[in-house]
This record gives C-alpha cells, sequence and structure tokens, in this order.
C-alpha cells in the first residue's frame, strides 16, 4: 500500500532508496544490530546521514532540518524501514533535540543541537526511576539549588544505551512541596561530571541495552536548565508524543513478516501438521500489519491538511508493538527446537550457535520483544489515554 | 476428581520441598548454572538419596513404586524451584523407556544406576529438519556383524553433554517418514566418532547437536524391537508431557503468586496497582489458567496411571492447553512485573524462559492440538 504520491515525491521516494541503496554501510548488516554493533559502528550511519543533511527530518531547517513535508518525512521513515537500516539514536535526534530547539534558549541551541545533529554527543534519558514507571509524574531524583548550580541525587534506571553516553536528560524534582507535575525541571547533565555511576542491567534475552545511573551530589550547572523551573512536566509531555509516533513500526513489521514467510517455507513443510496454522496466522498478523499502515497513511494524510492527529500515537504504540511481537513469536515458534538456543551476549564467533543462521536470533528477539508493551508508557495506559482523551470516558 | 494424595505421597512432596527450599534457592540455581558445567552434581545426589530418581520405577524393576503421580509431585517441586538437573531426561525419558522397552539384562544393567544416581542419560530424537515428528529421521543404523553401525546427525539435544549414555534413534529400515524402521540405541557418550557441539539453552541448560559417524554399537545395545521404535517414543512422550505439564504447573503457580504480591507491593499513581480493574482481571485470567492446568494436568497423570485407551490423545490436548495457558500466564507475569519482568535480576524472566523452553520440548501447543484434532 502505497500514498497517492506526485511526481516530485515519487522521485524524492527513488533518490532517499537509492541512496540507501549506495551508502548503507555493510558492516552494520549484522544479526541483530540493536545488540551487535559497537558504539561506533552504530554511529556510521548516523555520519553518513548528517553529512547528507537528512539525519533530523522531524527538525526545523533553520536547526539543521531537511525542510521535508509531512509527506516527505512519511516516505523517508518508510524506506528507511523497509531497507532495514539502524534508526539514527532516539534519544538524542527524536527526543532531547526537538526539546531543546523548542524550550531551549539560543546558547543551549547553538551549543547541543550541532553534536546532535553530527553525532559527536551521545544522548540519554533519565526518565525511570525504581518507583516511577507509568506513573512518570512521581520522580523523586532531586534538584536542589546551590549558587550556580543544582546539586542532584537519585536513581534513574531503564536508560537505555547510557553506557556510551555522554549526556543525559533527566526529570529531576525542584519542588518537593509543589502538586507531582509541578515540582518537575528538565535537566541536562554531562555524564563525566563527578558523583553519576552508570551500572548495567542485563535483561532475560542476555543483552546490555539498560542501565542504572546513580547520581551522587552532581554538581550540574544552573544553564542546563531547560526552559523554566517546575515547568519540565510541559517538556517531558512534548517529548513523549515524539517518542511515540515512530512506534507503528510498519516497515520493521513487514521485513519481519517477510522473514518468517521464509522460514515457515523453509522450515515448515506442507506435510506438517501445523503449516496450516503458520499459513492462518501469518495471514492473521499481515491484515493486521495492513489495518495499521492504512490507518497510519489516513492520519498522514489528515496531518497534511493540518488535521490534529490527537492520541493517534497510543492507537499506533498499542498495535505496532503488539503486531511485532506476534511476528517474533511466530517466528520463534518456526524454528521448531532450535527455538531452545540463544545467543551468547556479548556475541562472539567462538559460542557455537545450532540451526539455520536466519533461526539465530530468534529466542532472543522474541524474549527482547516483551519490552515493547511495557516501555515508552505501557500498552495498559496508553489504553487508558485513548479512554480519557478520545472516548471521554 | 481431584487428587487426593496419600500419605506416602505427602511424604514424597514434603521431602523434595524442604531440600529445594533450604538448598535450592534462586541465587543457588543462578551459581549453578553459572558453574562450567552448569549442573550440580551435588544436588543430584542429594535428589537420588531423597529416592527422587527411584521414585516412579516399579517394585520390580528395583523402584519405589510411584509411577507417573510420583514423577508429577517430583516435577510439580522442580517447576517451581527451576531445577535444571536432567530429570526429565535421565529418570522419565531414559528411565522410562527402558523400563518399558528394554529387555531384562538391559533393565538389570542401566536401571540400578539411573536410581541410585549414579548415571546421567538423555534421549537424541530430533534432527535439524525433523520438527516434532518421531518418524522423521534421516539417520541411519546398519548391521555389521554383531553391530550396528550409527551415522547422521541429532539436533538440539538437551543434557546431552552431561550426559553418560544416550538413546538415539535411528532408521534401520525405509525411507524418511516412514512409521516403520525406527530403532533406538543406547549409546556411550564417549563412543568413538560420536562428535559434540554443545550450547547453551535459553532456560539455563546445555544441549547439544551430535555428529554420529560411524559409531559402532553392539547388537545387545538395541533398546526394544528392531523399526518399532517410534511406538515406543510415543509412549514415552506421552510420559514426559505429563512431566513436563506438571512441571508448567509448578512455574505458573509461582509466577501467579509472585505477581499477586507484586501487585499489592507496587504503588503508581498513589494507589497499588493490583487495585486496577484491567489489572484485576488479567490476574483473574492467569488465576483460572493455572487451575485448569492443574486439573488436565491431574487428569492426564491419573489417565497415564491407569493406562487409559485414549491417554495419547489426552497427551497432547494438555500439551497444547497446557502450554498455551502457561505462556499466558509468564507472558503476563513479565508485563505485570514491567521493566523488572525484563530484568535478567529478578526471577520472573527465568520462569518464563523455562515456560518458552517447555513449550517446544517435544512439540509445541499448535503441533499437539493438531495431534489430538487428528484423533478426533
Amino acid at each position: 500500500m502505497e500514498l497517492n504520491l506526485s511526481s516530485e515525491e515519487a522521485a524524492f521516494r527513488d533518490e532517499v532508496r537509492a541512496f540507501i541503496a549506495e551508502n548503507y554501510p555493510a558492516e552494520m548488516r549484522v544479526p541483530n544490530p540493536e545488540t551487535d554493533l559497537s558504539k561506533e559502528q552504530m554511529l556510521l550511519w548516523h555520519r553518513i546521514l548528517h553529512r547528507k543533511g537528512w539525519i533530523a527530518p522531524l527538525w526545523p531547517k533553520e536547526h539543521g532540518g531537511p525542510g521535508w513535508s509531512i509527506t516527505q518525512r512519511f516516505i523517508f521513515e518508510q524506506e528507511t524501514s523497509r531497507a532495514g537500516t539502524l534508526p539514527p539514536l532516539a534519544f538524542s535526534v527524536t527526543m532531547v533535540g526537538p526539546v531543546i530547539y523548542t524550550f531551549g534558549n539560543d546558547a543551549q541551541k547553538q551549543k547541543y543541537l550541532p553534536r546532535i545533529l553530527s553525532g559527536e554527543d551521545w544522548w540519554c534519558q533519565g526518565y525511570s526511576e525504581p518507583g516511577s514507571g507509568s506513573d512518570l509524574a512521581s520522580v523523586r531524583t532531586k534538584a536542589v539549588r546551590d549558587g550556580d548550580h543544582y546539586i542532584v541525587n537519585g536513581h534513574k534506571t531503564w536508560t537505555t544505551l547510557a553506557q556510551h553516553a555522554d549526556w543525559i536528560f533527566c526529570l529531576v524534582r525542584t519542588n518537593p512541596s509543589a502538586k507531582p507535575q509541578a515540582g518537575i525541571s528538565f535537566l541536562l547533565i554531562d555524564m563525566k561530571s563527578p558523583g553519576v555511576t552508570v551500572r548495567p542491567i542485563i535483561t532475560i534475552d542476555g543483552s546490555h541495552e539498560v542501565n542504572d545511573v546513580f547520581l551522587e551530589d552532581v554538581r550540574v550547572p544552573a544553564e542546563n536548565l531547560i526552559g523554566e523551573e517546575n515547568k519540565g512536566w510541559t517538556y517531558a509531555k512534548f517529548l513523549l508524543g515524539n517518542e511515540r509516533t515512530s512506534m507503528a513500526g510498519i516497515g520493521r513489521s513487514t521485513r519481519y513478516l517477510g522473514r518468517l514467510k521464509h522460514i515457515v517455507r523453509t522450515e515448515v513443510g506442507e506435510d506438517d501438521p501445523t503449516f496450516g496454522e503458520f499459513i492462518k496466522e501469518i495471514a492473521r498478523v499481515e491484515l493486521d500489519v495492513l489495518a495499521l499502515e492504512a490507518t497510519e497513511l489516513r492520519i498522514v494524510a489528515q496531518m497534511s491538511r493540518g488535521i490534529d492527529p490527537g492520541p493517534a500515537a497510543s492507537l499506533f504504540k498499542i498495535r505496532g508493538t503488539e503486531i511485532f511481537q506476534r511476528i517474533t513469536d511466530l517466528t520463534h515458534q518456526a524454528i521448531g527446537n532450535y527455538g531452545l538456543a540463544i545467543r551468547e551476549h556479548p556475541v562472539s564467533a567462538n559460542h557455537f550457535m545450532p540451526g539455520p543462521d536466519y533461526g539465530h536470533t530468534a529466542t532472543e528477539k522474541y524474549l527482547n520483544s516483551r519490552k515493547l508493551s511495557i516501555y515508552g508508557g505501557s500498552n495498559e495506559i496508553q489504553r487508558n489515554i485513548i479512554a480519557k482523551a478520545v472516548l471521554g470516558l | 476428581m481431584d487428587i487426593q494424595l496419600t500419605e506416602e505421597q505427602e511424604l514424597l512432596r514434603s521431602s523434595i520441598q524442604r531440600f529445594l527450599r533450604e538448598q535450592y534457592d534462586f541465587d543457588e540455581r543462578r551459581k549453578i548454572v553459572a558453574t562450567d558445567e552448569g549442573w550440580s552434581r551435588k544436588h543430584w545426589s542429594a535428589f537420588a538419596e531423597l529416592g527422587l530418581c527411584a521414585a516412579p520405577f516399579r517394585e520390580s524393576s528395583g523402584g519405589l513404586g510411584g509411577g507417573s503421580l510420583a514423577t508429577m509431585i517430583v516435577m510439580q517441586e522442580f517447576g517451581r524451584s527451576l531445577v535444571v538437573e536432567p530429570y526429565l531426561e535421565t529418570v522419565v525419558l531414559a528411565g522410562g523407556l527402558i523400563e518399558d522397552a528394554g529387555s531384562p539384562e538391559q533393565r538389570e544393567a542401566f536401571l540400578p544406576k539411573i536410581m541410585d544416581g549414579s548415571a546421567i542419560w538423555t534421549l537424541a530424537w530430533a534432527e535439524g529438519r525433523s520438527r516434532y515428528d518421531f518418524d522423521n529421521v534421516t539417520t541411519t543404523a546398519r548391521r555389521q556383524g554383531d553391530n550396528f553401525v550409527l551415522s547422521g546427525t541429532k539436533a538440539a539435544v538437551i543434557g546431552a553433554p552431561w550426559a553418560d549414555k544416550l538413546i538415539v534413534s535411528a532408521r534401520t529400515s525405509g525411507g524418511p517418514r516412514d512409521r516403520a524402521g525406527v530403532s533406538l540405541f543406547v549409546v556411550d557418550r564417549h563412543s568413538a566418532n560420536l562428535h559434540l557441539q554443545s550450547f547453551k539453552t535459553v532456560d539455563g541448560r546445555r544441549a547439544a547437536e551430535l555428529t554420529l559417524m560411524d559409531v559402532h554399537v553392539p547388537g545387545s545395545q538395541l533398546l526394544g524391537a528392531e523399526g518399532e521404535g517410534v511406538a515406543a517414543l510415543e509412549v514415552c512422550r506421552d510420559r514426559a508431557i505429563a512431566a513436563l505439564c506438571a512441571e508448567a504447573v509448578g512455574a505458573m503457580s509461582v509466577l501467579n503468586s509472585a505477581s499477586l504480591e507484586y501487585s499489592k507491593a507496587r504503588k503508581q499513581f498513589g494507589a497499588a496497582i493490583g487495585t486496577f480493574q484491567v489489572l484485576q482481571h488479567r490476574m483473574v485470567d492467569m488465576f483460572i489458567a493455572l487451575e485448569e492446568s492443574i486439573s488436565l494436568t491431574q487428569h492426564l497423570n491419573l489417565s497415564l496411571a491407569a493406562r487409559e485407551p485414549n491417554g495419547s490423545k489426552l497427551a497432547s490436548g494438555a500439551k497444547s492447553k497446557v502450554g498455551n495457558a502457561a505462556r499466558f500466564v509468564a507472558e503476563q507475569a513479565v508485563q505485570l512485573h514491567g521493566g523488572m519482568g525484563m530484568s535478567d535480576e529478578l526471577n520472573v524472566g527465568h520462569y518464563f524462559k523455562r515456560i518458552n523452553s517447555i513449550n517446544i520440548q517435544f512439540g509445541d501447543p499448535t503441533y499437539h492440538l493438531m495431534r489430538y484434532a487428528q484423533q478426533n
């Protein structure tokens, strides 16, 4: 399914497609790009896109964006995800960048934005805490003003790729006596500051993506505050909206669905008792993808007519994550007995992994994708949002 | 139908529970899994001393005569504690096959060492492309004088790196997918020309790919009638399913109580998350899934103990229904625990992974749903 593209838009699509084909680094084509690449390898594509001027499709032109229409941005998103390219680090480009150019002051824009675009600075997200998951407004990390600095104490958790990060953007409590949402500020913290400790959290798939970040008497210059003190909740919500729009993941699901079909064709013979069931289940998921894609295209068309998508992001997040979980589940089932095996992390050729290559990441992907219905606001919370904001319940 | 345990069975259960509580908590298990070998001979010996390795065997074989209900009791507790030692492989699979299909000489030679804990066994039936069908065998065994010569590969054999002996299925006649012509052989793990490539499984065990390049096996090591291995394996699978369902029930019961406890303690939005109706209903469904699984597992074990004629069909039904129930409980337990459910540090993810493997071993829920349907 495609948008109705003008000839300029079709030419743009072809240009993007050709650029990816010619420039995407071969060494980034590894079995599981999310866990198998070094920091430097992850940044290769980022730097290529930066040189091309395509690193930040969402950003306005004045801050370094390409100045694309909504349709062009959608085309770019679709082409890059269909081609299976590793998206540039979302915490930098999609999350903190827009907060800085929307709510930051000029000095902050000049200091941070160019280094986000070039990939010199790697950002991570200091939102969740052990006691604050879905209920983000309850964050307890404290920032107390001391002259030109804030003294920050607290414990952030589930911090994705903090092990690579130069900077962390944090929600901190600056007014403990106000209502939860009213006492939060948005603070940028240099990860090299004394008192910042990163501790790995290994997840059930054996990989190291997330971390605890401990902040102990960290001195943060007051100039690192974004916008106004105690207004951080507004900025945080703005950022979460951006986080969820990209979660439909049509390109990725389409790609994994294609892989699943290939695996089923190869692994499950027509004489296997479960063959018919696989065919049915694959058709079901394919229809789910089709319906979500059609919804996405409808909303993109509405947005380009200037209509506010409202909480469509929540719908995308719910269905997009459920669909991807189902695809990874079926892929894991398709590899049969080899679903018992899992790669050891860090990944090394020294560890023997049985079965055909295309099955080697099936178990870890199924396990890892369980996080999708939990993070970025659990799917239960997304349903609450739709119940309240759309249905008025 | 509700199984009332006899005094003897209660004693068996409480002695396992006490031992596991004192010596097999989650930290201890983590240490065992992290060792080079990946299992604990010390704990295995203790299981044997408690009589667990002899529990299901007939008294005429030198066992304690507990049958499938004894296995059910053991496996349920092992499921609760995520025991990794190869009880299913050694006692239920290999022991059961030997007791059922073995000659008196074989029973006498092999069973005592299984029952006293001194020998580890496993069963190598699957191949790279066999999926879950026992007749899909390409490994061959040809006669050469008094010996058989085995050639081929066997896939994802759980416990093979630990085993002293393997029971290997190989084709003595017929073509791929012929039901007749598959035979079972007892193969020494250290046999010449038998190669293992070991790997870790998702649930913390060790398994291996086996390559047999002209492995010579004495004719005396043919287990059961030549060419009739599929039928023997099917009986073995019914027992394995009954054991795996009991293990799944044990794992589910821990996940349900952990989720319930967590939902009462974890506060978000100023309230325990257990007060949210959406999560209450989820946990009610998890409760129902467990209750149904307990019932079906008991029903299956009683039917097998009574050797009822529809036992094999019922085994497939239970594997499907209990497997789906366990998977629902496991996935939702992770979801209810939020990020913590994804963490390797918490036990919840490890129960989830064990349930994953249980669902693959001897056929996934869809495979057995179809097998059940075909017997209707």
